[in-house]
């Protein structure tokens, strides 16, 4: 009991992250609504986004920018060099940048469908629209 | 020039569908040449770089001068020169085949109607193209996008399939990306050549494996391996002519480009068919993708709900045969990526000419069509004896390279699944021509007006001419297997798979 309490403990951040993605993947799923199930897919998205973001980070390091860059004469060649282990990594927060305006345009298009669904068939719970498609 | 081809099949299409959008607010009628051109453009590149590779072997692109693994590099090796190739040209010819279609079915929406489909394009050739694994997660989003614009501006229930396909979509693109992840947790890098050098000593490692399986599933979600198949048949047979005859011959199989590129390139043979024992059971799931294809096609009253099963079935062939862990398993897989993706074209242009004059295509609207339509017809049983596996046509090569590899690897299950596909493409094929061919056309006589002669109503030329185009491509395609085996699928698969 105690070893599994320290497995999640330690590994809070993927915890969670499943956790959400679970969460999404279920309202794809379970949920009848078209617009809840639109929501539950931006939920399993940012659950990757924060996965990403969580692996950039490191203990006891500082925001990835350099202090002593351009226009600075006269330091020492020592004080110059960069020691990776002080900062997070930036990449995967780069990388998410553009995952967030994926989602948001993947977001955007998920929900012109479903005015255009609701347009046609003046609802958006799903048996609903399978009942009139049906009934034709 | 020639040295900058890898950066104009993306950057031109890219901006040219920019320039449609803006076009089409000042003259519509300037969007299809504009599109036409872009499009030409991208085929030539992608025709040279092919010869380019044949004579010089694998070109890297620094995009911006920056060295991989920081900057981004395109790779085109002999497997990816050939696919853009094939992505490049199939959509040239659909575009320039569908203008009158697009012209019908979407009055008023033509100008972002081309701007989609030439971006679709790009996010296509940078699938293909790019060597690097992120890179690739953003292109396949641009694809998945705007595919999803253009199958939604179908007909009624066209937005709610797309909905769904659009659900299962972003699943598979987040898996490819969680999948990613891993791969960069344990290498730190993105760039795929990097990530098969770093991991040869992490093969023991979960998360690799992990990183694999996840990505493997999002791929197969997106290409509709079965039994993930359940979003394709709806959206592609509810979206217009045009959208469809473009998606479903070259999504999918772009889908099993990425999948055979993560199996030699990026985990490397060495680690997909020895380290993982995982080769059965994948091939037993094409197995069951192909008969359940085969099955579900049966059942089916409609023509291009039919072909959409049929595509389940296909790709079912090319993932088994790339599983299969041979190298004539995985010519076969290759080849087949080529040849499908004309036949699907083939066979959809075919639907879109029926589209365009009869305004549906269940069975019974098609009685009495070879009166009717008898050159569209014609390209028609092209397509179906392709699909079939009819030499000389090319559909009969990729096939007899699979069920080699299949007695080869001693994987029976595999080449009983291809033979009964064939015989059931036989029914279904020749259930459609017979409707055709014998049933009298019935719109407004009824059967009593048997002697009649329909007046033959065919599609314009402009519609006709490509979809010739393209029949006689398939058995050109045939008639030279030999050489784009010997010249460029032979270098496409490393030496280490025998």
């Amino acid at each position: 009991m105690g070893d599994l309490l320290q497995i999640i403990v330690a590994k809070y951040n993927y915890w969670i992250y499943i956790t959400l993605m679970m969460i999404g993947l279920y309202a794809m799923i379970g949920k009848n609504n078209l617009v809840k199930k639109i929501v539950g897919m931006s939920i399993f998205q940012t659950a990757i986004i924060l996965f990403y973001v969580s692996i950039g980070v490191k203990k006891g390091a500082t925001i990835p920018i350099l202090e002593h860059g351009h226009g600075e004469h006269g330091h020492s060649a020592a004080a110059l060099i960069v020691h990776a282990v002080d900062y997070v990594n930036p990449l995967p927060h780069v990388l998410m940048l553009t995952a967030i305006v994926v989602g948001v345009a993947t977001l955007g298009v998920a929900l012109a469908l479903a005015i255009k669904v609701h347009n046609r068939f003046n609802t958006l719970e799903e048996d609903e629209i399978l009942a009139q498609i049906r009934e034709k | 020039m020639s040295q900058q081809y890898p950066a104009l099949l993306i950057i031109v299409p890219l901006l040219s569908a920019l320039l449609i959008s803006i076009t089409g607010w000042i003259n519509k009628r300037l969007c299809f040449p504009i599109a036409v051109a872009a499009l030409a453009v991208s085929a030539y590149s992608c025709i040279g770089l092919l010869l380019r590779v044949v004579d010089e072997g694998v070109i890297v692109y620094r995009l911006g001068g920056w060295d991989p693994p920081m900057g981004i590099a395109y790779y085109v090796d002999h497997l990816n020169a050939l696919v853009l190739v094939v992505v490049s040209v199939v959509a040239l010819i659909n575009l320039i085949g569908s203008k009158k279609s697009i012209e019908l079915e979407m009055p008023g929406k033509t100008a972002p109607f081309y701007a989609l489909y030439v971006l679709q394009v790009t996010g296509l050739l940078g699938v293909v193209v790019t060597g690097d694994a992120f890179n690739l997660y953003v292109l396949l989003e641009i694809t998945a996008l705007s595919g999803y614009a253009m199958l939604a501006m179908g007909d009624d229930r066209a937005p709610l399939s797309t909905l769904n396909y659009l659900y299962i979509g972003t699943i598979g693109a987040c898996f490819y990306l969680l999948g990613v992840g891993y791969l960069y947790i344990v290498t730190g890098s993105l760039n795929m050549v990097d990530i098969a050098n770093i991991l040869p000593p992490l093969y023991e490692s979960k998360a690799v494996l992990a990183a694999f399986i996840i990505c493997l599933v999002g791929v197969w979600l997106k290409m509709a391996f079965f039994p993930l198949h359940a979003w394709l048949p709806n959206a592609y047979t509810h979206a217009p002519s045009a959208a469809s005859s473009l998606i479903a011959p070259l999504v999918t199989k772009v889908m099993i480009y990425v999948m055979i590129r993560l199996i030699l390139t990026v985990f490397t043979p060495e680690f997909t068919f020895n380290i993982l024992a995982i080769s059965e059971p994948i091939v037993w799931l094409a197995v069951v993708a192909i008969f359940m294809g085969a099955i579900l096609a049966l059942a089916e009253r409609n023509l291009k709900k039919m072909l959409t099963y049929i595509i389940v079935a296909e790709v079912g062939y090319m993932v088994g045969g790339a599983w299969l862990g041979n190298r004539l398993g995985m010519t076969g897989a290759i080849l087949h990526i080529v040849n499908d993706a004309l036949m699907t074209l083939c066979a959809f242009m075919v639907v879109s000419n029926v589209a365009y004059k009869l305004k549906g295509y269940a069975f019974d609207d098609l009685k009495g069509l070879f009166r009717k339509m008898p050159f569209t017809m014609g390209a028609f049983v092209v397509a179906a004896l392709s699909m079939i596996g009819v030499p000389p046509t090319c559909g009969f090569f990729s096939k007899w390279y699979l069920i080699s590899g299949a007695i080869q690897s001693g994987q029976y299950a595999f080449m009983v699944a291809l033979l009964f596909s064939s015989l059931v493409n036989v029914v279904l094929f020749f259930r459609v021509i017979e409707i055709c061919f014998y049933e009298p056309f019935s719109d407004h006589h009824g059967h009593g007006h048997d002697h009649h002669a329909e007046p033959m109503a065919e599609a314009p030329v402009s519609m006709l001419v490509p979809l010739y185009v393209v029949a006689g491509g398939l058995i050109l395609v045939g008639i030279y297997t030999s050489d784009i085996v010997n010249y460029v699928i032979e270098f496409a698969i490393p030496k280490s798979i025998l």
